[in-house]
Formats: C-alpha cells, structure tokens, sequence
C-alpha cells in the first residue's frame, strides 16, 4: 500500500487562495462549499477519489499555515519490535 | 438571499491520527494569530520561513524583528519574538542601533520594496557600508501593495500598474532597480540572493537562503540580504495561481534567481 497520510486543517485560519489545491499532487484538496468564520470557502480534504499521502506540499505552499500533516508510522519496524 | 439558503458554516473535521506521525506543524516563532494579508498573497509563505529558520538556529528568545511601513507593517504581530516598527524605510537604520547596543540579539528587517529601494534606498546602502551585522528580508512584487497599486522602482518594464496604466515606459519612468545585485558589490555584505514564492522548489530554495542571511549574522560575518519575489494578486488583478504564473513569465526575466555573493565562512556548509 502506497504512504498514506492526512491533514488536519484550521478552517478558520484558511482564506480559500485555492494555492494549496492548485500544488496537491494527488489532488485530494478543493474549496467547500460553506464558510468559515471570516467569509472564506475554506479547503478541505476529499478523498473520494484519491487518498493523501502526507508529502506537506499543502504546507508548504500555505501562506496562512492552514495545515498540520500527519503520515503513517512505518510498518516493517512496528513488524520487526 | 433566504434564510434557508444561507450555507451554514462547517465545523473542522478531526481526521483519525491512531498510527500517524507529526510531519508538518506551524512553527513556534510564528504566533497563533490570524494576518491582514489579502487571499494568495505570499507574505504569509514568507513570514513562515523566517520563522521556522529561527526555530532551526534556536534563537527565538533573542531575535529582535524590524517591520517596515507597507503591507507588512503589523508583521511584529505575528511572530512571537519581540519586534518594533520603524518609520518608513528605516528599518536597517533601527536595526543598526538595535544590534549595535545590544550585540547578542538577532536582529532582522523585514522590507516591502516601495520600503527597501524606494524611500528607503539610501538607509539600506549606508547600512551596508557600514557592513552592519544585521539580516535583512527584502519582499518585492514590483508594485506598492498597501497603497493601491501604483508603480514601484521594482516595477518592470512595460508593467501596468494604477499609475502606469500605458505601462511602465523606460524612456519616461526609467529601468527597475536591482538592489540586490547592487549590494553584493559592498564588501561589508555578507551574503546576497534572490529567490521566489513561485514554486515548491524555490520556496525551500528561498528557506536556506533566509537560513544562511542569519548564518552571516550569527557568524559575524556581515550584513546578510535575502530578496524575495512574492505575488501581490489583488493589485496586479489576477487570481492566486496566476499570480505565481505572473512572477514565472514576467518577473523573472527582469529579475535573475540566485546568490550573487556568499561569504567563505558560509560556503564550507
């Protein structure tokens, strides 16, 4: 199975640039359709289709720190303790 | 627009982290707060470098920010180290007193372009004459964002600003300035680049350039200037991405990435 991860986003943080969803490899980032507390169709993360890997892309490209990234632990050491 | 057709706002979802690990968080120099910055504007990529490079060389509870008078001019807000205000386009002047009183601090200017090569453009060469051991963050997207739009001397040839609005013409308004090439001439400059918020790449290029800035400080080396191009979408009229598309195919041509000098001391790394 392919690296898998997620993002935890501060919705409120968010000004719906749309940066983030133009740079997201797997393209699991796009706009929702409500707002946040400031007026913004903040992003969330749809893994409808495909699934996040954690590569921080989102991050990196944010200018308003929007994400927190997580990724899966690797498995052959959790196998091998 | 109905009551029932008001979209209701979304609460946050919280993602399952059982077996994940922490990858990115926001750094601890960078305070909790919400900026004025406008969607898309990449001040906000800009002051998370720098932050996250304080984080790195571990000196946030002796690094002391300059902010300019300009878009960034509440930047002191949004770090959490101490930080002042200068008035405009003296920034390098305050920081020189700042670090010549108190030697340890780490002290850096953070400088529009209207701020640095503008009103400020004869501070910023005195400070580099005198090779002031300071830092400086030279943000320029070629036109003066705070104030609407109006041509900056950054601003590129034939560029439509709101007082270009034919285009900046060389014969009339003259050729954009490149400071940053011009201060790597001055042996009291430490170290000199120019990076861009364009791309993935050049965003973690544009972090070790800022890292290496306060590397020259922290050495004692000289004054250490990172210019970076940065996307102004409200006034150049675009949306976000195309912004970005902006510096690709119109700023870089005029302006050259890279370190035009990097001190001997910083180049062993």
């Amino acid at each position: 199975m392919a690296v898998s991860g997620t993002v935890v986003i501060a919705v409120d943080r968010c000004k719906g640039c749309e940066l983030c969803v133009h740079a997201c490899p797997q393209h699991v980032l796009r706009l929702d359709e409500g707002y946040n507390a400031r007026g913004y169709h903040p992003v969330v993360l749809d893994e409808s289709e495909k699934h996040c890997t954690g590569c921080s892309i989102c991050a990196i490209v944010c200018p308003d720190v929007v994400f927190t990234v997580y990724r899966q632990a690797p498995q052959k050491r959790a196998r091998a303790a | 627009m109905t009551i029932d057709t008001i979209p209701t706002q979304i609460t946050p979802a919280t993602p399952d982290l059982s077996g994940m690990q922490l990858v990115y968080q926001a750094p601890e120099a960078l305070a909790d707060t919400q900026t004025h910055y406008c969607p898309g504007c990449t001040h906000g990529i800009i002051h998370r470098l720098i932050a996250e490079v304080i984080d790195e060389l571990g000196v946030r509870e002796r690094t002391i920010g300059v902010a300019p008078v300009g878009c960034a001019v509440f930047a002191y807000e949004y770090f959490n180290f101490d930080g002042t205000e200068a008035a405009h386009g003296r920034a390098p002047a305050m920081a020189t007193g700042i670090k010549r009183v108190a030697p340890d601090k780490i002290v850096f200017t953070y400088q529009g372009d209207g701020d640095i090569a503008s009103i400020g453009g004869n501070e910023i060469l005195a400070a580099c004459v005198r090779g002031e051991k300071i830092t400086v963050i030279f943000v320029n997207n070629a036109v003066y964002g705070m104030t609407g739009g109006q041509m900056a001397p950054t601003t590129p040839p034939g560029m439509v600003t709101t007082s270009s609005p034919l285009g900046r013409d060389v014969e009339l308004q003259g050729y954009p300035i490149h400071l940053t090439e011009m201060l790597a001439m001055m042996p009291g400059v430490a170290y000199a680049a120019r990076r861009s918020m364009h791309s993935v790449a050049e965003i973690k290029r544009a972090k070790k350039s800022i890292r290496k800035a306060f590397e020259a400080q922290l050495q004692g080396l000289g004054l250490g200037i990172v210019e970076i191009l940065s996307a102004c979408p409200i006034n150049w009229r675009l949306d976000p991405s195309n912004a970005l598309d902006f510096i690709r195919h119109t700023m870089l041509p005029v302006y050259p990435l890279g370190e035009f000098k990097v001190h001997e001391a910083l180049q062993k790394r």
